[in-house]
């Protein structure tokens, strides 16, 4: 048989255990609170532990069964509220903590910086990469050179007039004249037909000398790209258009280019190239030509088998142009405040 | 070469279309430096006397000159030039005249008094190259005239053309004009030659003592001289091509060389001894040229000398000043000849004495040529001198060495198509060429077609057979020749050492560090003053200045006074690197072989010690797998000896490591420590690194054990890296050198001779779990092997 009053007194029981429960939860401060409360009310002898243990006493099964699902739920509500408890608290504690934490990045936006190549390497880096995409191949070769790569090999046999054009600068280093600072690119060209196999297709960057007096637009030490084509069939057409074919890649698209008959002794027939901008200006770029038979021969390469054309131009001046550099002598102070604008 | 419009259209009718012509001579690579127009009339400009010239006392550039201007009315002008005296014409732009420089002349004065014009200089109003002063005018014109159309003188335009090396005869107006006229389609002809009778015989003996260096000698006698001034258009032809006019003897043999280009040179035949003898100088002797100079001469200089041997001329550059054309000068005796080109380049270059006729020879001139040139200096000199007599039986010796009249070069038709590309046929060919002036015969053995090609006189460039391809290229136009991009057959790339080149480029870059470009020339003495030696350095045998007349054997020098230029300039986070080339000698010279150029790179920071250089090191051997040893027993030079190393691998030396050399920095006046990273790249750069093959990881966990140990100062850590790496088994994935502790102070106190360093050891199995015994033997392992070698194991 049920026993009302029992059963009434232990509900209040319950109510008073559950609640006080809720109560000491919600006055939790911090999650090692909460801790140690979950751990109190898990204890055997907490309020609503101790009257589980004390449901055997009721004698009616129904009270029981009344009883043991009022205490599941008490239990149930107080385990909630500690899990919410502590959620609620974690997520205080770690907005805290946010906020403690606080970072200003933009004190770090400029700690560290990257360095900055230089204009003349960016420059030879681009021009390289339009080559290569037309199908060349890079090839490089000494700076001292001897008298043979840089003249005699180029059809300027000794006492050539045309050497006197060149400035060149020669080294106390053997025979006396016969070793010396490249003045251009072109010895590499020899190298380049002695060693290598036609077809080449083949630039040359690098670095020449000139004894010219420094201003605003020379160096006695610049730089300059060769290129040369050595194939069987090859004519003065596929000169022009691969100076049209780099122009166009190289400046872009709005950019032509026109051969202009000129001289020099390692090609013939020779020309200047010259492109001209989308407002109509021509601007003088370089020179040009069919490789020479007789540089051809020099090179090991027979004249009547394979044809050939070669071009070049100084490096310093694209990257002049291009960054607006007023003189030309700036590019080479290494003054940092220079070389960190680009 | 300075080409007048005006005077161009005396050999052929060209038109005065500049535009058409300069695109005309572009187009035949005689490229055009500049367009400019001359005589333009400047209205307002009149003839104007000077009646007299005053002083103003508060005025001390300037004086007061008072003019008449053909109308009695005495004018007022202030004048900065002095060069004019009372009864001097002279131009005076009237008030409102606009200038050509745009200027437009107001009554502005000086001092309150004011100005009723201004005398014009000849640059002033575009009649003469030089601005000299007032232009004084022939007394002869009207007052009050326009000083253009008294004078005769109509627009005209000067194209400036830079004529190459291979085309001496565009030093000439008739090369040019043979040119255009085959391009432009206009008759070519040279201008008027003397066409009067010749007078009495009358020869002078001529000997050619070298008749390698002389292989023509035309000597003509012309009497009835009256040296004076040139008529006004000779004058102005000069002027506007950038030559002083002399006298009329003078200024017709310049038109003769302008127009022809065969320099003649005048001598006064009353001092020549009746004869020339051209022969080389004696070493030593001397001579006085035309412009008073006095020239020691050698005996490859070729020399004109008179009846009595003594030197009048040095052949070709300049004449002497003892037989110049003088006012008393009656009788001439005009030397025309052919010199060898070499020679006169090599006395012109050795004397420093370019003179135009000079460079004439020396590019090459007509050696058929000469009958037109006597004859055309006659006609010249006969618009002066209307009495002149030009004296038959004028001596003309031609040597054997003379070159051809006309040389044979053969001219493949399939030669010409497969360097040009294009499909010409032998006719068309031969009609190109016809144009110019060049002769052709077709012949045929089999299929190929060779045209006989007889090259002109007047063109010595034209030898070889690519030599006429040119040509034909130059006249079917090199704009129609077209424009085909090649199918490279090659796969563009770079190679594997440039594609290295260019990662490290960008690792470097990563380090915080700029690119510098330093001059690879050192002055003697910075090789020293970085701690290197110079005896392997090359010296410049002719540098630009002394400052740069040694070849850098080191990048550090370079960037040495790079890091103190920008210390000096206060720049902040000074890091700098190069990749370049030095150029040390070869120590065996015998052979003729090139110096022991490579490519280098130094990597170099302000303000930062070798641990910051250590780090480059190992980002750089890390990322571009660059292996060397860790040598701090050997030191190179210029490094801060306790704190730097040298990379080796062997005995070869592959780098530098560390700080530089504090006696170093005080001599570059840096007083804040320098990091330094130097590397041969010729060696690292080419070797590319094996492709890793993966190894599969461990699924076992790891065990690690820290073990620190007590090492004298001067075993590196490394030693005990190395020992502890064999020490600890099969099962090691890597060791860690995490803490290095050094009691305070111990810089300073000697006594202190040990550190203490920890190094963290993570094995692991790949089939098992290491057991706590396997880990605690390796540990043994380590602690007995790192006590061998010295180390003083420490309880953790």
């Amino acid at each position: 048989m049920s026993d009302q009053s029992v059963v009434t007194a232990m509900t209040q029981t319950v109510e008073l255990a559950q609640n006080s429960a809720l109560a000491a939860i919600a006055a939790t401060k911090d999650l090692s609170a909460v801790k140690t409360l979950t751990a109190d009310l898990n204890k055997k002898d907490s309020p609503l532990n101790t009257l589980k243990s004390e449901l055997g006493k009721l004698t009616s099964v129904d009270d029981k069964r009344t009883m043991g699902q009022l205490l599941n739920t008490a239990s149930q509500s107080v385990n909630a509220a500690l899990l919410a408890r502590s959620t609620e608290l974690e997520s205080l504690e770690i907005s805290a903590r946010v906020a403690r934490e606080a970072m200003d990045l933009s004190e770090f936006a400029t700690r560290r910086r990257r360095g900055h190549s230089h204009i003349v390497t960016q420059a030879t880096q681009r021009l390289e990469d339009v080559f290569v995409g037309l199908g060349f191949q890079i090839a490089e070769g000494p700076e001292v050179e001897t008298d043979f790569y840089n003249f005699e090999a180029l059809n300027m046999p000794k006492s050539h007039p045309a050497r006197s054009e060149f400035d060149t600068m020669f080294l106390e280093y053997g025979e006396p004249g016969s070793i010396l600072l490249r003045t251009h690119t072109s010895p590499v060209q020899i190298r380049v037909m002695q060693t290598w196999q036609p077809p080449i297709y083949a630039i040359m960057p690098g670095r020449v000398f000139r004894r010219d007096t420094p201003d605003a637009t020379h160096m006695p030490v610049f730089h300059q790209i060769e290129g040369l084509v050595i194939d069987r069939g090859i004519t003065f057409a596929h000169l022009a258009g691969t100076i049209e074919a780099f122009t166009k890649a190289f400046f872009g698209n709005e950019f032509t280019s026109r051969l202009r008959p000129s001289f020099f002794p390692f090609t013939e027939p020779s020309a200047e190239f010259d492109i001209r901008r989308a407002d109509g200006e021509w601007i003088e770029l370089g020179g040009c030509g069919m490789v020479h038979p007789n540089v051809l021969i020099s090179g090991g390469i027979d004249p009547e088998e394979f044809s050939g054309f070669a071009f070049g131009f100084g490096i310093d001046r694209m990257a002049k142009e291009r960054h607006n550099v007023e003189d030309i002598r700036e590019m080479y102070t290494n003054d940092l405040r220079f070389l960190r604008q680009f | 070469m300075k080409i007048l419009n005006s005077w161009l259209n005396e050999f052929g009718a060209f038109g005065t279309d500049t535009e058409k012509l300069a695109a005309a001579m572009t187009n035949l690579g005689l490229a055009v430096e500049s367009v400019t127009s001359v005589g333009a009339p400047v209205k307002g400009v009149v003839v104007a006397r000077v009646l007299r010239t005053e002083r103003h006392p508060d005025a001390a550039k300037v004086h007061r000159v008072y003019v008449d201007a053909g109308d009695g009315v005495e004018l007022h002008v202030w004048c900065g030039a002095f060069n004019m005296k009372a009864g001097d014409l002279i131009p005076l732009a009237t008030l409102g005249t606009t200038m050509p420089d745009g200027r437009v002349i107001t009554p502005r004065g000086i001092l309150g008094i004011e100005s009723h014009g201004m005398l014009c200089s000849g640059i002033e109003i575009g009649l003469d190259a030089d601005a000299d002063g007032i232009l004084i005018l022939p007394s002869t014109l009207k007052l009050g005239a326009d000083v253009f159309e008294a004078l005769g003188v109509t627009a005209d335009t000067v194209f400036d053309l830079d004529v190459t090396r291979n085309r001496p005869d565009c030093n000439g107006y008739l090369g040019v004009a043979r040119d255009l006229g085959a391009n432009l389609g206009v008759k070519v002809s040279a201008p008027v030659s003397d066409k009067v009778k010749k007078g009495s015989a009358r020869s002078l003996r001529v000997v050619i003592s070298d008749k390698e260096k002389c292989s023509r000698y035309n000597a003509t006698v012309m009497s009835g001289v009256v040296v004076t001034n040139s008529p006004a258009w000779i004058a102005r032809r000069l002027t506007n091509s950038g030559m002083r006019p002399i006298n009329n003897v003078v200024d017709a043999s310049n038109l003769v060389m302008l127009e022809l280009n065969q320099p003649t040179h005048a001598f006064d035949a009353d001092k020549i001894a009746n004869a020339f003898k051209i022969r080389c100088a004696r070493e030593k002797e001397t001579l006085v040229t035309l412009d008073g100079q006095t020239r020691e001469l050698i005996s490859t200089d070729l020399l004109i000398c008179d009846g009595k041997d003594m030197p009048i001329g040095i052949a070709g550059v300049m004449g002497g000043a003892s037989t110049e054309i003088s006012s008393t000068t009656r009788v001439v005796a005009l030397e025309t000849a052919f010199f060898e080109s070499s020679g006169i380049a090599a006395t012109a270059t050795r004397l420093g004495l370019r003179s135009e006729a000079s460079l004439r020879f020396e590019r090459g001139v007509d050696p058929y040529g000469v009958d037109d040139a006597v004859s055309r200096f006659a006609a010249l000199l006969r618009e002066s001198c209307p009495k002149l007599v030009v004296h038959a039986k004028g001596t003309d010796i031609k040597e054997k060495s003379l070159p051809l009249k006309q040389r044979v070069v053969g001219l493949r038709i399939a030669q010409v198509n497969r360097v040009l590309g294009t499909k010409l046929s032998a006719k068309s060919v031969s009609t190109l060429l016809a144009k110019i002036g060049f002769a052709t015969k077709a012949t045929s053995t089999g299929k190929i077609v060779t045209l006989k090609v007889a090259v002109p006189s007047w063109r010595p460039d034209c030898q070889s057979e690519i030599d006429l391809v040119e040509e034909v290229a130059r006249h079917y136009g090199y704009e129609n020749l077209g424009k085909i991009v090649p199918q490279s057959t090659m796969h563009g790339r770079l190679s594997p050492m440039q594609q290295r080149r260019r990662e490290l480029r960008e690792v470097i870059v990563g380090l915080g560090v700029s690119e510098a470009m330093p001059n690879p020339f050192l002055a003697p003495g910075d090789l020293t003053k970085s701690g290197l030696s110079e005896e392997f350095a090359i010296r410049l045998a002719n540098p630009l200045v002394f400052e740069e007349s040694v070849l850098r054997t080191s990048l550090r020098p370079g960037l040495l006074k790079a890091i103190s230029y920008n210390i000096s300039h206060r720049n902040s986070n000074i890091g700098l690197f190069e990749i370049g080339h030095v150029y040390p000698a070869r120590q065996d010279q015998s052979t003729g072989e090139l110096p022991d150029e490579y490519e280098a790179l130094c990597i170099i920071a302000a303000g930062v010690n070798s641990e910051v250089a250590m780090d480059w090191w190992s980002q750089l051997s890390v990322t571009m797998g660059f292996g060397a040893q860790l040598d701090q027993k050997s030191v190179e030079p210029g490094y801060h000896s306790t704190r730097s190393a040298s990379l080796r691998r062997g005995k070869q030396l592959l780098g530098s490591v560390g700080e530089i050399d504090p006696l170093v920095l005080a001599r570059h006046d840096i007083n804040v420590s320098v990091a330094c990273l130097e590397l041969n790249l010729a060696v690292l750069l080419n070797e590319i690194p094996k492709v890793s093959t993966a190894k599969s990881v461990s699924r076992f966990p790891r065990s690690d054990f820290d073990l620190a140990f007590s090492l004298p100062q001067n075993e590196p850590s490394s030693s005990l890296l190395k020992v502890l790496r064999q020490a600890s088994g099969p099962e090691l994935v890597d060791i860690l050198l995490f803490d290095i502790y050094r009691a305070p102070g111990a810089e300073q106190d000697l006594s202190i001779t040990s550190r203490s360093l920890t190094f963290r050891i993570q094995l692991q199995a790949k089939d098992r779990t290491l057991t706590d015994a396997e880990v605690s033997t390796a540990r043994q392992r380590c602690i007995d092997a790192a006590t061998k070698l010295g180390a003083q194991f420490r309880t953790v």
